[in-house]
């Protein structure tokens, strides 16, 4: 995790807020050190996570988690982390016929199914083990991404309905969090994508949204970071809060200052 | 917890050549060298393969995309197990040569080559492919070997010589670092027909194989699709690319060429109608190609023409789901033919994308303008901006 980013979202794995949907977004860049900074803040706060990582293989965040400090291949031993690995299972979906549905099950069908499967997957990975003793403090979804689900030929209404059933098992009913990236595709008029976007937005109670800068390419200011915070329950009698801040994307860290204060223009 | 079962550890399907992947985890996502805290990833270490080098930031391990100069923007090479996705340039004239300069840097490197058209017979493809430029060490040698021997047997022995110049150098049993990684090629020549023969290729035509009725999978992809992914699939498990078969010779790569993926020819309609019915069909097949390709040890060359595709939304997602993107932009036929800034190119180059794979970071080019131009015998890729400044009478 980044320690400059808890610092501006005002949180430590400590002390983190319960029952919250965060919605990661990139414009025009790449935003995936966000969802690099999660995965490693939930892991160091001892939450039970599961990982649907749809976009890269698990070595990859794995090679990147130890630079973060934490052993993704370690919490996958002991249990602490459920890592369902979207490019493998696709494979084994298409090329052979499994018995039990699969998390991915829609990729065999010809028309637009549903997500159910992936929901019973993420369902029975964060249910609360009866052991007796509570060795997790609280689960937390992790989603990268949802723009490769409406390039698999999920609706946008099956994605929102998916989220849906996810945030009201994982987040009202278990107490944890979710955090979800999904890709902003600007003046691609990609409409799926937008609805998907949207409709995220009005739910989720945190957005970070990273985005090239309007100028374009800068060495030492990879993008602008722009943080929300909503309260999508309570009637709207105070104000959003948002703040903005430039980043520079580091080997093992990422600093922030704010706009036009980059150490190297200083 | 079945699902999760069943991704973890593939128990219980014999045979499958995803399973044995997955137990051999034979990505080349891996750090070279063992690593400081436990891990059950105990795969082999990776032998050197010849025409491979690993990624100075990372230790990824990297292969030549045929132009040297491509090479270093992408920050060293393609790595294996990635897409790279070049969109083509409106006449179709210099991507087919990007396309070839992969083919023949995997026949040079000795490189198992899968090459896929809807257009073209693939050993058409590869009657084309340019020939490798010797370079003066090499000429040296083979005007050193002229010399020691006699006139009638000199020419068999030129020959000999020669081929030896250009094969790569495998045989040694020094390290396979010491081949050259990323050769020149000569675009007004051909490949020699020995080379090609010696090389081993496997070709997938359209045409004759959606008559053949091989065991179609159920799948909302369009047959064509279905039956390329069926057939890289077979390539990469009969002979070992994803480590299914330990007791075969030393490992290689599958450098993998697609031509013209979703023209109309391969049966999609995406750049027929804005919202046709397989819209679907081409996001989905690139990315069961990536899961592919991320458990295997091959790298993927595909030219699309993105310029015909209707809807701006499939390009953006076809863009996503790759790691590489590329573009083209000629300069036939547009107003830039004419303008002097641009009289010594022929076109620009765009770098849309490149991957940040097991890092946060990657190694983009701080040139950002780039153009290309085809001389006689080279295709050079150069940032342009230099030209302003080169105005032989301004005064200032």
């Amino acid at each position: 995790m980044f320690v400059e980013l808890n610092n501006l979202l005002n949180t430590t794995p400590d002390r983190a807020e319960q029952g919250k949907l965060t919605l990661l977004c990139d414009a025009k860049t790449d935003g995936s050190f966000l969802v690099h900074h999660f995965l490693s803040f939930y892991l160091k706060a001892n939450c039970k996570v599961c990982f649907v990582a749809l976009i890269q293989s698990f070595s990859h965040y794995s090679i990147v988690g130890q630079k973060l400090g934490v052993s993704l291949t370690m919490a996958r031993e002991r249990g602490q982390l459920v890592f369902l690995e979207g490019l493998k299972s696709a494979v084994d979906v298409v090329f052979q016929a499994q018995k039990e549905p699969q998390p991915l099950q829609f990729l065999r069908e010809a028309n637009a199914g549903n997500l159910k499967p992936l929901f019973e997957f993420v369902r029975e990975a964060l249910k609360p083990v009866d052991s007796g003793e509570a060795r997790w403090t609280y689960p937390v979804l992790l989603v990268d991404d949802l723009s490769v689900l409406l390039s698999l030929g999920m609706g946008a209404v099956a994605v929102l309905d998916f989220i849906h059933y996810c945030r009201a098992t994982v987040c009202w009913e278990l107490k944890g969090n979710m955090v979800v990236l999904v890709h902003d595709s600007g003046d691609a008029e990609d409409e799926e994508n937008d609805i998907l976007l949207n409709g995220l937005s009005h739910q989720s109670h945190l957005i970070l949204r990273a985005e090239g800068l309007a100028t374009g390419f800068c060495r030492d200011v990879h993008g602008q970071l722009r943080i929300l915070w909503r309260r999508p329950s309570q009637s709207t009698a105070q104000r959003d809060q948002s703040f903005t801040y430039q980043y520079k994307i580091q080997d093992k860290s990422v600093s922030f200052f704010a706009k036009g204060m980059s150490p190297a223009v200083l | 917890m079945a699902a999760v079962a069943t991704c973890d550890s593939v128990a219980g399907s014999t045979g499958s050549a995803v399973a044995t992947a997955s137990k051999r985890n034979v990505t080349s996502f891996q750090k070279r060298g063992p690593r400081a805290s436990g891990t059950n990833d105990s795969g082999p270490r990776l032998v050197s393969i010849a025409g491979t080098r690993p990624s100075v930031r990372n230790g990824q391990l990297l292969v030549s995309t045929g132009l040297p100069a491509l090479d270093q923007l992408l920050g060293g090479g393609l790595a294996v197990g990635t897409v790279l996705l070049i969109e083509e340039d409106k006449y179709n004239i210099y991507s087919p040569l990007l396309f070839k300069y992969f083919l023949a840097e995997g026949i040079v490197n000795g490189h198992t080559l899968l090459v896929a058209s809807a257009k073209e017979d693939p050993a058409n493809i590869l009657q084309e492919l340019p020939a490798p430029l010797l370079d003066d060490k090499c000429k040296k040698e083979f005007d050193e070997d002229v010399y020691n021997h006699k006139t009638p047997e000199s020419n068999i022995k030129m020959k000999i010589a020669w081929r030896y110049q250009l094969l790569p150098k495998m045989e040694q049993i020094g390290p396979v670092s010491s081949s050259r990684f990323g050769h020149y090629y000569d675009a007004s020549k051909r490949m020699p027909q020995e080379l090609i023969e010696a090389s081993n290729w496997h070709g997938f035509f359209l045409p004759e194989k959606i008559s053949s009725t091989l065991k179609v999978e159920p799948c909302s992809l369009t047959p064509g699709y279905t039956k390329l992914l069926q057939f890289i699939q077979n390539i990469i498990y009969e002979e070992g690319f994803d480590g299914s078969n330990p007791q075969k010779k030393q490992r290689n790569i599958l450098r993998i060429g697609i031509q013209n993926l979703g023209s109309p020819l391969w049966g999609d309609d995406i750049c027929c109608a804005e919202n046709g019915g397989n819209s679907h069909s081409l996001t989905k097949f690139l990315y069961v190609l990536r899961g592919l390709l991320r458990t295997s040890l091959s790298a993927c060359i595909i030219t699309m023409p993105t310029h015909l595709i209707q809807n701006k939304a499939i390009i953006a997602r076809v863009t996503n789901l790759s790691d590489i993107v590329v573009g083209l932009e000629s300069f036939i036929g547009s107003e830039r033919e004419t303008n002097p800034l641009y009289k010594d190119y022929h076109g620009l180059i765009h770098i849309r994308q490149i991957p940040r794979l097991n890092n946060l970071i990657c190694d983009e080019s701080d040139v950002k303008d780039l153009a290309f131009k085809l001389k006689r015998k080279l295709f050079t890729i150069e940032g342009w901006r230099k030209s302003l400044w080169s105005f032989p009478n301004l005064k200032i």
